[in-house]
């Protein structure tokens, strides 16, 4: 039937499910930062936080660029905002379905009201 | 899950809410102010599923909706749009009257999708849950890019239209 499919649809949110990922990417939002940097103001190692970051550059919310030795890392904002903006249309299209199919029981109603109830209780 | 309660009953719209409950599952919820057996009549017969699956302000024209709902039974919606056609069918997997109806959706070549969608009832009022689970990542990705006609951008435009009267969350 008329369904859109999400686009990258898991992999931003497995992205999002961390606590540590989360608090990265309102870092990153604030400033672009290394990977180092990212290491220490979250209290792990690099090798860690290398992989929170792989997580995130995976779901396209960071993105990275190796500058000589300096790995810096930035917000990659654009599918996490086509992914909201997939499930808002989502929610929008039934919303608007329902609002439709509350008119056709609302007719249903009238009709059984009109034509008597067919209780059985 | 937020439950109505008897003597909330207004006439304002009810709330829809949208969930993802996994990475391939989505769950639209949304309390019917009729009984259950009213809702899934609207859900099953072809006649009244027409007027509410394709809400109006989609600019798409429903050319046929064929329905047979049994299980095992198929059925086809066939659209319009300016100039192009889609299909959309599938096979109903499952059939409780007044309470669960299952079907799949095939028209990608990428695997299928299931929807089921359930029917409570309670204080005359129908809590109705659609659960929709998309194949695989790999598969959703190419089947999403083939079952979106361009079409998709114009619905863009007329969903954001209708923004008005749906809340944001």
């Amino acid at each position: 039937m008329v369904q859109y499919s999400p686009p990258h649809f898991d992999a931003s949110f497995g992205a999002l499910s961390d606590p540590t990922r989360r608090g990265v990417l309102e870092h990153l939002g604030r400033s672009d930062a290394s990977i180092t940097a990212l290491a220490e103001r979250f209290h792990m190692t690099v090798t860690g936080m290398r992989k929170h970051v792989g997580v995130l550059e995976e779901a396209g919310l960071v993105s990275t660029e190796k500058v000589g030795r300096v790995r810096t890392c930035k917000l990659g904002l654009r599918r996490l905002e086509d992914e909201a903006a997939w499930i808002d249309r989502y929610r929008r299209l039934w919303a608007a379905r329902f609002d439709e199919l509350d008119r056709v029981v609302d007719e249903l109603k009238r009709e059984e009201r009109a034509n008597g109830p067919k209780k059985r209780r | 899950m937020d439950q109505r309660r008897e003597g909330e009953v207004s006439p304002a719209k009810n709330h829809t809410v949208v969930e993802r409950t996994s990475d391939c599952e989505l769950v639209v919820t949304r309390t019917v102010n009729g009984p259950a057996r009213l809702v899934f009549e609207a859900w099953t017969k072809a006649e009244l599923f027409r007027r509410w699956w394709v809400p109006k302000s989609y600019g798409l024209t429903l050319l046929s909706c064929d329905m047979d709902v049994r299980v095992g039974g198929q059925y086809r919606l066939v659209f319009r749009h300016e100039d192009s056609t889609m299909a959309f069918f599938g096979t109903y997997l499952d059939v409780t009257p007044h309470a669960r109806l299952v079907w799949t959706n095939e028209e990608g070549d990428a695997g299928q999708t299931v929807t089921t969608v359930t029917f409570e009832e309670r204080a005359g009022q129908t809590l109705v849950v659609v659960h929709d689970r998309y194949p695989s990542k790999e598969v959703r990705d190419a089947g999403s890019a083939e079952a979106m006609p361009e079409a998709f951008d114009q619905l863009d435009e007329l969903l954001a239209s209708l923004g008005s009267g749906a809340e944001t969350r």
